[in-house]
């Protein structure tokens, strides 16, 4: 095979992962297969969350939190075991991120043809990629202390998250615009023709009800500065920032694949390092760095001299012009011990504030299934999934709800949708166990199993139109779907404006019954703030955030595996 | 300056100015409101009484297609109502995500059934749709709908807002609301509603069924509920009403939710008359029409009667 091949073969492959990774999250999605086998559970048809399973970053990082390895998290060694021998091919061949960030880096302007100059200087190994395993070193310690923030910056959450709450909400919202835009102009032809093309992509892109998420700018601010970066350094992100990046850098510490440089046929004229995408010098004269290299192989298709080229069992030659070098990770142990230190400290510094009942908001409603909050903050990578398949749009990224530690973990905001009492999606594509996959008899309960809780409704009277304005409502009482219904109502006489006697139903709430769903929140005809409101209090997952004396039995315990 | 130069600018300036100014007044508008224009159309499907026939028949038979079928027979058969190449509407109540066993939706048999008979009486197009109240997809797949409806021929609609009309209802209390255009533009509406309890009409059956047509804030409606009930119902006038009283939801309405709160009927009720239908139906609940505020009000408003027997009343055993 000629270096020429070898190159386009990854080329392929950077395609290929990437469709398959959009492809995956396009599929997070509620869709409805009409002969279902069994009609009772909607199960997703495949295993959506699979990409962000092979994720050894993520593996890592709950592994030292929660001391297993959870599902399908197991597959990361596909990606971990080779890099060991050959490198940070992942970066190079797989990562759709660092497809996405070689792709924007490599558009042609003005300015990079100018600059050629510029652009080789940049392509050197820089002090400043030695910020990624700083990141890397204070995600780890803070995950062995019982934080997870790896998935802040984890490039497949953050993918997934970016594309999951805002590229593809914003599509969409941006096709409705448009197409709505182009119809009032009122041509009959041109509507068709919108029409038709909103057809086309709908079906592919589009969601059947129109996401909307709490706190997107946060996640897309992100997401739009990454992008942007590359435009200035190359793939700035993945040579910079990446602690995955990071981690695979160290784990191809001992490689046995690389490169290696003849100086004798060197011509010096720089092509190598014009189209370096790791920055790691591959151009003779400075040490190769492993840890950096994406094993892209530009540097040896570009060379005109055969100068370079990657086997196994490189040999180095050592000469002026070929410093012998160490491919070891340009980190300092002072610099390392801080970061542990400063990642550690993290820990403390999120928990020791405020107890629970403080810290986090009675709004902080989590998705069914969800193990206690310390735990839940030790699991979730914020990879936006559970918010992303939530048919009734229920669940949103977090903006300080559970504090700075849990920013863009999941939240269930009732007002805009409910927890269907049917629905188990968000523990099947939870990837990390923050969700657990419940099945649709724990869920709902039964005779002897007390259904999952997220919380409990409260009726505000001063708002409630039978309660403060004498008028007949009880809108929630209907939606309620708990058998028997948790809202029950009393027959009131009150008064009118016009001091006339009326008789309407008043609800109240049934605590032993309510299971939180938000149905009563979402449905109450109180269009702005709801005159009944979940709140978390009564949830499942804690054994401390609860209100009524219970059996032991009424609460369900849980461990990682489900019920105990 | 050269003159030519000064001219060249100044025309560019001036004319750059009277567009400005142009674009400025074409747009301006004193009335800040963007009125919707609504639309009078009617939803008159109704047949008128035929002596010949009894005006309500009621069926039991726990073969609940038999049943159908009984009940249609005794009251003229699927070919006095629908007439070849007719285009017919549909509207179960499809409301809740819920399996048939459960009763809160239409049991998917008699849809499906109903389907099959208009297509054989020629119906050009057989439309089954309903505004749900959970996720639509949910409801029409648990519910079974979807799936038996399609089966039987019929094309089967999920609610889309694109396909709302505006419509002056011309009631008392609903003046303009968002209609499926389904339930207006159709030769022939036929409603297929189940008995069901609810907390404030007392019962939900035929009339209270019509809720499903209208989209926009109907949570609202149940502060005057009768009257809304009434006035959907002046302004619908179905083909025929049948009742679906195979399971009946007794308590916890209209979402129910456990086997324990069903009981089953195996009963079918046909009738041309929306208040005798209800009236019939609401005996499945320990209920007369004579008790339910919405029933009476219909028959004070005009639109049936109370007494089905009054209009020839038929059961088949
Ligand atoms: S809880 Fe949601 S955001 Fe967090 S890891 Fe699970 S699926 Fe991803
Ligand atoms: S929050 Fe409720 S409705 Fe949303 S995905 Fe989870 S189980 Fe389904
Ligand atoms: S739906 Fe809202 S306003 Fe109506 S009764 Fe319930 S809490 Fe009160």
């Amino acid at each position: 095979m000629t270096i020429a091949t070898v190159r386009n073969l990854r080329r392929a492959s950077q395609v290929i992962f990437f469709v398959i990774f959009f492809w995956l999250i396009l599929k997070t999605n509620f869709s409805v297969n009409f002969n279902p086998a069994d009609p009772n559970e909607i199960r997703l048809p495949y295993p959506v969350s699979i990409a962000l399973e092979f994720d050894p970053l993520t593996a890592l990082g709950t592994l030292l939190a929660n001391g297993t390895i959870y599902k399908g998290l197991l597959w990361s060694l596909v990606i971990l075991i080779p890099t060991i021998f050959i490198g940070r091919f992942f970066c190079g061949w797989v990562c759709p991120l660092g497809t996405l960030n070689h792709w924007i880096s490599e558009i042609p302007s003005e300015r990079m043809k100018r600059k050629g100059k510029q652009k080789i200087d940049s392509n050197r190994y820089k002090k400043y990629q030695r910020i990624k395993y700083y990141i890397l070193f204070i995600f780890l310690a803070a995950a062995l202390m019982g934080t997870l923030q790896v998935g802040l910056l984890d490039p497949l959450p953050l993918l997934a998250r970016s594309i999951g709450t805002v590229v593809l909400p914003v599509i969409h919202t941006s096709a409705d615009g448009i197409t709505g835009w182009v119809k009032s102009i009122g041509i009959p032809p041109l509507s068709a023709a919108a029409q038709f093309l909103y057809d086309l992509i709908a079906p592919l892109l589009l969601t059947f009800r129109k996401m909307h998420f709490h706190t997107i700018l946060t996640i897309g601010s992100l997401f739009i500065a990454i992008i942007v970066l590359n435009r200035i350094f190359s793939r700035f992100w993945c040579r910079g920032i990446c602690p995955l990046g990071a981690m695979l850098g160290v784990f191809s510490r001992f490689a046995i694949f690389g490169l290696e440089k003849k100086e004798s046929a060197c011509n010096h004229c720089n092509e190598c390092l014009l189209h370096c995408q790791g920055a790691d010098n591959p151009d003779i004269g400075s040490v190769w760095r492993q840890s950096e290299c994406h094993l892209c192989l530009n540097c040896q298709g570009v060379c005109p001299t055969q100068a370079l080229s990657f086997r196994f069992f490189p040999s180095q030659e050592v000469s002026k012009s070929n410093p012998a070098g160490t491919a070891k990770i340009d980190i300092s142990r002072r610099k390392v011990v801080a970061s542990l230190a400063g990642g550690a400290a993290l820990y403390p510094l999120f928990r020791s504030g405020d107890t629970f009942a403080a810290n986090a908001s009675p709004y902080l409603i989590r998705p069914p299934g969800s193990v206690s909050e310390n735990d839940f903050l030790a699991r979730c990578i914020r990879c936006g999934q559970c918010m992303r398949v939530c048919p009734n749009n229920a669940l949103h990224p977090t903006f300080m709800e559970s504090g700075l530690e849990g920013i863009w973990s999941p939240l269930l905001i009732a007002r805009i949708g409910y927890c269907e009492p049917s629905c188990t999606l968000c523990g099947q594509v939870c990837p990390t166990g923050a969700i657990l996959e419940l099945t649709l008899k724990d869920k709902v309960g039964d005779k002897e199993t007390p259904p999952n809780r997220i919380g409990t409704a409260f009726i505000d009277r001063g708002r409630c139109l039978p309660w403060a304005m004498a008028r007949p409502c009880i809108v929630c009482e209907e939606w309620c779907p708990t058998s028997p219904k948790s809202i029950y109502l009393r027959e009131e006489t009150v008064y009118n404006s016009r001091g006339e006697t009326v008789t309407v139903k008043q609800p109240y709430v049934d605590p032993e019954h309510c299971t939180g769903c938000g149905a009563c929140e979402y449905a109450c005809p109180v269009e702005d703030k709801a005159a009944i409101y979940i709140t978390s209090v009564g949830e499942s997952r804690s054994s401390e955030n609860q209100m009524l004396l219970k059996k032991k039995n009424d609460i369900p315990q849980y461990n990682l595996r489900g019920k105990i | 300056m050269k003159r030519r130069e000064f001219l060249k600018k100044s025309g560019q300036a001036l004319t750059f100015a009277a567009a400005t100014g142009a674009v400025g007044a074409f747009f301006h508008n004193r009335d800040p409101f963007n009125y919707q224009p609504h639309l009078s159309e009617t939803a008159e499907f109704g047949i008128s009484a035929d002596s010949t026939y009894p005006g309500l028949t009621l069926a039991k038979d726990s073969n609940h297609i038999a049943a159908l079928n009984k009940a249609l027979d005794a009251i003229g058969g699927i070919k006095r109502f629908i007439k070849p190449g007719e285009r017919v509407t549909i509207k179960p109540n499809i409301g809740w995500d819920r399996t048939p066993e459960q009763a809160a939706d239409t049991n998917p048999l008699l849809v499906g059934e109903m389907v099959r008979l208009c297509k054989e009486a020629g119906a050009s197009r057989v439309i089954v749709t309903d505004i749900t109240c959970h996720d639509p997809r949910r409801c029409f797949l648990r519910s079974g709908i979807r799936e038996s409806a399609e089966k039987a021929g019929a094309e089967v609609f999920l609610p889309d807002d694109n396909d709302m009309l505006n419509i002056d209802l011309r009631g008392k209390l609903l003046t303009n609301w968002p209609v499926l255009k389904y339930f207006i533009e159709t030769d022939r509406l036929i409603n297929m509603p189940i008995v069901k309890h609810h907390s404030l009409s007392a019962c939900t059956i035929g009339m209270k069924n019509l809720y499903g047509v209208l989209g926009g804030r109907r949570h609202q409606l149940h502060q005057s509920i009768d009257q809304s009930i009434v006035d959907l119902t002046a302004f619908f006038k179905p083909t025929l009403t049948v009742v679906d009283a195979t399971r009946v939801l007794l308590r916890n309405g209209p979402t129910g939710g456990s086997l324990d709160d069903v009981l089953i009927a195996d009963s079918v009720i046909c009738s041309i008359d929306p208040v005798a239908a209800d009236s019939r139906g609401a005996e499945f609940m320990s209920l007369t029409g004579e008790k339910v505020g919405h029933i009476i009000l219909a028959e004070t408003s005009g639109l049936g009667k109370i007494d089905y027997r009054s209009i020839g009343y038929k059961e088949i055993l």
